[in-house]
């Protein structure tokens, strides 16, 4: 176990140094009144910094990572994050940028973001990109206020937002912060969306329609043509959750299929890392007739200078201060210019086959939740067949990680019993596939002659399984310094 | 370069296991009129040939690294140990997920733990989330808070919030029947007179910037209570580095603190990656978005941490949940943690103290100078509003020849304020870059 | 004990209680167990307006959020603190130290299209719920 920061160091240790103060010393409160400067100072850690590295790195050593493990967890796309990327979007050059800068002095990296602005434009078959959203669900919400700015400037923004009952909450949670009501359909057997429930759904109060295309069973959505036919019919939109692009890559573009307005997520499908639960980057795609909406400020070109451009009326203003997650849209951008436009294509083919080959490996012991086609680049089995031996999926996901391996995202999506949502990405390669499989057998057998070995795993992690119970009844979400 | 390992010979065993003849058979659910014969983008390039693709792009950029920057505004250069950047790059971290098997994710929510203790601490407040997007991202998420928990739809600030802040809260809150109220400053300053007219039974929330955008130290305890009295929440933005010194929005009683982390270990990177910070009082935690992190133990008795109080978020609640925050800044949030654990108890005053000394050295160097005087007289943190004989985009052209960025011209968000730039100074400028940066103004 | 015979239920397994015009509303034992261990409960303010089948109070587990529906509409008059305070009372006493919040009841008539015992446990034994 390892201590609290706070409970490292000793008084007075430092593990920060600054240069001598070379101006004259004052009192503070000869430069602000005392009635505005701090009374109680804040505990903070007082360590040297060998003690905070040993610290820090102690914890990482808890963790499992892409980096260190196999890491399977569906609609995450835990896919390999290049090294060079890191250390190209680690160069002074471009964090130490100040977004207030003239422009004259950040065109490379005014150029980088238009390029990959232009180059998701063409991936995703959109006519413009903003890369403002910092993530998925942001992306969501600004996708969301461009359909609102959209149908107001038709004369009424409506009411209603349609989503499949297989969605990713992310979804109704970002429509509902934009004011719509939800309204769910259903899915049929494969978990894509019925097409009678859909039109039952439809009327001219319906903004939009959010899609997931492959939806999160791994499948594709066969009718998007259709779908998009009805949609339209009805005055509304169709909007992409872009968060399983990984299996569309070269493929096909959601701006053929219909879609209108789509997020991708660059900590996804474009192999930023995820950082222990973000930074991400969600860039938002529009057809031409949502451009006007998009975010301010946009980039433009005017013969070799980018430029920031504010003067968009009918914008739906700003999502965040400045202009995104650069750090990270400079990793997507190394990676889309490494992979190019053959190797983008490769890794979604690769992506597929590590999922069907999988797939193949692991249905003879575990029951697939649709009827068995070929996936994309993911597929959900389900654990309730397990239960009879007294086993959850949750014990299955906690036993993986005695052998090793980080767990499927289980218990998603919500329309399947005990979920269990693998994705293994391209880059994993055959080997690791098989351990895995091999491993998820051999925990299928546990499972029928001695189920303990999963209802008591973890058995061999830094801790054993976790009270969420007792953590949710009596809430201890900081540390406080004894006696205070 | 490609990163997928596959050879010929594994895809081709592969796809004997599945029964595919060929990877194309593995799309047929795509209808062939959307099949894409070949994306229009170059080919891939080798690391080495990116490396140089990369270098031709920062060639064209000019660093504060390079550059004596004295902008601030919502971001700002302070000095991050080498420390920071060494732990946040451990793979371990770097490439983990948001910690949904806590058992496989103990460093990682251990960290998120002690963030929030350090947030907790730094601001005074009792509850701190796992982080934010950004600085105005969180306070458009306390804006929409204090509105559910209030039931009201008023919202009060003043001109001197943050310009972008203010665009973003109206963004967000589009799909609510929201009532913004501005309150023009008065030098510099949250007008207390007005606010006391304006603050009713029907506002939600009074929001003080502080230091504000201006860099200006609010009378805080007069807003306190006139918010207060009518019911309203009061939400504080804050610079997390000027709490070293300045009184904490816990000390003042605010409901919600939020504010942008980047100064806590966080490069400027051209707007971001950054951090949201969001704190609150005990009886609000339960509104609050985003994740958190507390501790527990595991069947052994032993202490653990886990990702709890879920059931406000959008993988439970969906169209109910308090945010549809799913990522968020968790590398910048360990970021934030590492950095003040160097810094330490001491350390966080330290460079308060010397953020604001050299802030004040520089302002009495400029006010020496003929054509410049100060804007506000309010007392000020690390930034403060000097007004120009002249247009201030022609100052900062020609301060650029000389390798130095100048103060924000603010003629781009106060079109009275066309003569006028926003100075900052942190603990980067030694008494030299100062005196240089004084002396190249004084030419003006 | 509370005599469970006098009890009406909801199909969205809520217990009403009634004490002269009060009614005090409790989650059933089926109800607790599906949800298995309460880790938070969101009471209603004292004097809201509730009206029947309209979402009255919030029960958590760790991984799921319910919606309680008022069985009959009235003015919420009690809540129970000591759920709030320690919600596994809903688990370990669903009928009587578990109970949510007491409403005046408006309209007596709504309490006789409330379920008895035996239709209650019959209606969740043919699984309907």
């Amino acid at each position: 176990m390892e201590k609290l920061i706070f409970d490292i160091g000793s008084a007075g240790r430092r593990g920060y140094s600054l240069p001598k103060l070379d101006v004259p010393d004052a009192d503070i409160k000869s430069l602000i009144p005392a009635d505005l400067l701090r009374g109680k100072e804040a505990d903070l850690p007082e360590v040297s910094e060998l003690d905070c590295v040993r610290h820090f790195t102690r914890l990482s050593q808890l963790n499992y990572s892409v980096d260190t493990n196999f890491y399977p967890l569906g609609s995450c796309t835990m896919k390999y994050n290049p090294k060079i990327n890191e250390k190209m979007a680690g160069l002074p050059q471009f964090t130490g940028l100040h977004p207030y800068q003239p422009e004259t002095s950040v065109q490379g990296i005014l150029e980088v973001l238009y390029e990959t602005e232009e180059a998701l434009c063409k991936i995703c078959g959109m006519d413009a990109f903003t890369l403002q959203p910092a993530a998925g669900a942001h992306g969501e919400l600004t996708g969301m206020l461009i359909v609102r700015a959209y149908h107001t400037s038709k004369g009424s923004p409506r009411k209603k937002v349609v989503i499949p009952d297989s969605a990713h909450g992310t979804n109704p949670a970002s429509a509902a912060l934009c004011g719509y009501e939800v309204v769910t359909v259903k899915s049929d057997k494969a978990g894509r969306i019925d097409l009678d429930a859909l039109k039952a759904a439809m009327d001219n109060e319906v903004a939009v329609l959010m899609l997931t295309n492959p939806n999160t069973l791994g499948l594709f959505e066969k009718n998007v043509k259709e779908i998009a036919d009805i949609v339209h019919k009805a005055g509304a939109l169709l909007y992409l959750d872009g968060a399983n692009l990984n299996a569309l890559l070269g493929v096909a573009r959601p701006g053929d299929m219909g879609f209108d307005v789509c997020h991708v997520n660059l900590h996804k499908t474009f192999s930023t890392p995820h950082g222990g639960g973000g930074p991400g980057s969600g860039p938002v795609g529009v057809k031409a007739h949502l451009a006007e909406f998009l975010p301010i400020p946009r980039i433009k070109q005017k013969r070799s200078k980018f430029s920031f451009d504010y003067d968009q009326k009918k914008s739906i203003g700003r999502v965040r201060a400045f202009y995104g997650n650069t750090g990270v849209i400079i990793r997507a951008y190394c990676y889309i210019r490494s992979l190019g436009s053959d190797g983008l294509k490769d890794a979604t083919f690769e992506a597929v086959l590590n999922a069907n080959y999988l797939k193949a490996k692991l249905k003879n012991d575990y029951q697939l939740a649709v009827d068995d086609e070929p996936c994309m680049h993911e597929f959900v089995l389900t654990g309730k067949d397990k239960k009879e031996f007294g086993v959850k999926t949750l014990d299955i996901a906690k036993r993986l990680l005695d052998y090793g391996f980080y767990a499927p995202t289980v218990y998603f999506p919500l329309i399947v019993e005990e979920a269990i949502m693998i994705e293994p990405t391209e880059t994993e390669s055959k080997e690791t596939l098989d351990a895995f499989a091999e491993t998820m057998i051999k925990i299928a057998a546990e499972a029928r002659s001695n189920s303990s070995l999963l209802t008591g795993a973890p058995h061999i992690t830094p801790v054993r399984r976790l009270d969420e119970v007792l953590a949710a009844r009596e809430l201890n979400l900081r540390w406080k310094k004894p006696g205070a | 370069m490609k990163y997928s390992p596959h050879t010929d010979k594994d895809k081709k065993e592969m796809l004997d296991v599945i029964g595919a003849a060929s990877p194309e058979a593995l799309f047929d659910a795509v209808p062939k009129e959307f099949r894409l014969q070949k994306l229009d983008l170059p080919e891939g390039i080798s690391e080495l040939e990116l490396k140089k693709l990369i270098f031709e792009k920062t060639g064209k950029n000019y660093s504060t690294q390079k550059l004596d920057s004295f902008l601030g505004g919502g971001a700002y250069e302070h000095y991050i140990p080498q420390a920071v950047e060494s732990i946040i790059s451990r793979g371990e971290f770097l490439t983990a997920y948001t910690p949904y098997q806590a058992e496989a994710s103990q460093g990682t929510l251990q960290a998120i733990y002690e963030y929030q203790s350090l947030i907790c601490e730094l601001t005074g407040m009792d509850v701190a989330n796992a982080s934010m997007y950004d600085g105005a991202s969180a306070l458009a998420e306390a804006v929409i808070l204090s509105v559910r928990e209030t039931g009201r739809n008023r919202v009060i600030f003043s001109s001197s919030l943050h310009p972008e802040y203010k665009q973003v809260i109206k963004t967000y809150l589009e799909g609510y029947k929201i009532e913004f109220v501005e309150i023009p400053h008065i030098g510099g300053l949250f007008d207390e007179a007005a606010l006391k007219k304006e603050a009713n039974d029907r506002s939600a929330c009074v929001i003080l910037q502080n230091p504000n955008f201006f860099g200006c130290v609010e009378k805080i305890d007069s807003i306190e209570s006139i918010c207060h009295s009518c019911g309203a929440l009061l939400i504080a933005c804050v610079n997390p580095v000027s709490l070293g010194i300045l009184k904490t929005p816990g000390e003042y009683n605010a409901d919600i603190a939020v504010g942008e982390g980047q100064p806590l270990g966080i490069p400027l990177s051209f707007g971001g990656p950054y951090l949201g910070l969001f704190a609150v009082k005990e009886k609000h935690m339960r509104k609050m978005p985003g994740r958190v992190a507390g501790m527990t133990k595991d069947i052994e008795g032993k202490r653990g941490f886990v990702l709890t109080m879920q059931a406000r978020e959008q993988h439970i609640r969906r169209e109910k949940a308090t945010s549809n925050i799913c990522s968020n800044e968790g590398l910048m949030a360990l970021a934030a943690c590492v950095h003040l654990s160097l810094l330490g108890k001491e350390g966080i005053k330290e460079v308060a103290r010397q953020n604001a000394l050299k802030s004040h050295y520089l302002k009495d160097k400029i006010l020496k100078l003929s054509g410049f005087e100060l804007m506000f007289d309010a007392p000020f943190f690390n930034e403060f509003v000097v007004k120009c004989g002249k247009e201030t985009d022609k100052i900062t052209g020609d301060l650029l020849k000389h390798g130095m960025i100048g103060g924000l011209p603010l003629g781009r968000f106060y079109a009275d304020m066309k003569n006028c730039m926003l100075i900052c100074v942190t603990e980067t400028k030694s008494k030299e870059d100062l005196d240089k940066f004084a002396e190249l103004l004084g030419k003006h | 004990m509370v005599d469970l015979e006098k009890l009406r239920f909801t199909k969205t397994h809520e217990w009403l209680r009634v004490e002269g015009s009060t009614g005090y509303v409790g989650i059933t034992d089926h109800a607790q167990k599906e949800i298995t261990d309460v880790v938070f409960v969101e009471l209603p303010k004292i004097g809201k307006e509730v009206v029947k089948a309209g979402e009255a109070a919030v029960v958590e587990s760790v991984k799921a959020a319910f919606s309680i529906y008022a069985p009959v509409s009235g003015k919420v008059v009690k809540a129970n603190d000591a759920v709030g305070k320690d919600p596994s009372l809903v688990n370990k006493s669903p009928y009587e130290e578990g109970w949510f919040f007491a409403i005046e009841i408006k309209d007596r008539s709504e309490i006789d299209s409330l379920m008895t015992q035996k239709d209650y446990l019959e209606f969740i034994k043919t699984g309907a719920h």
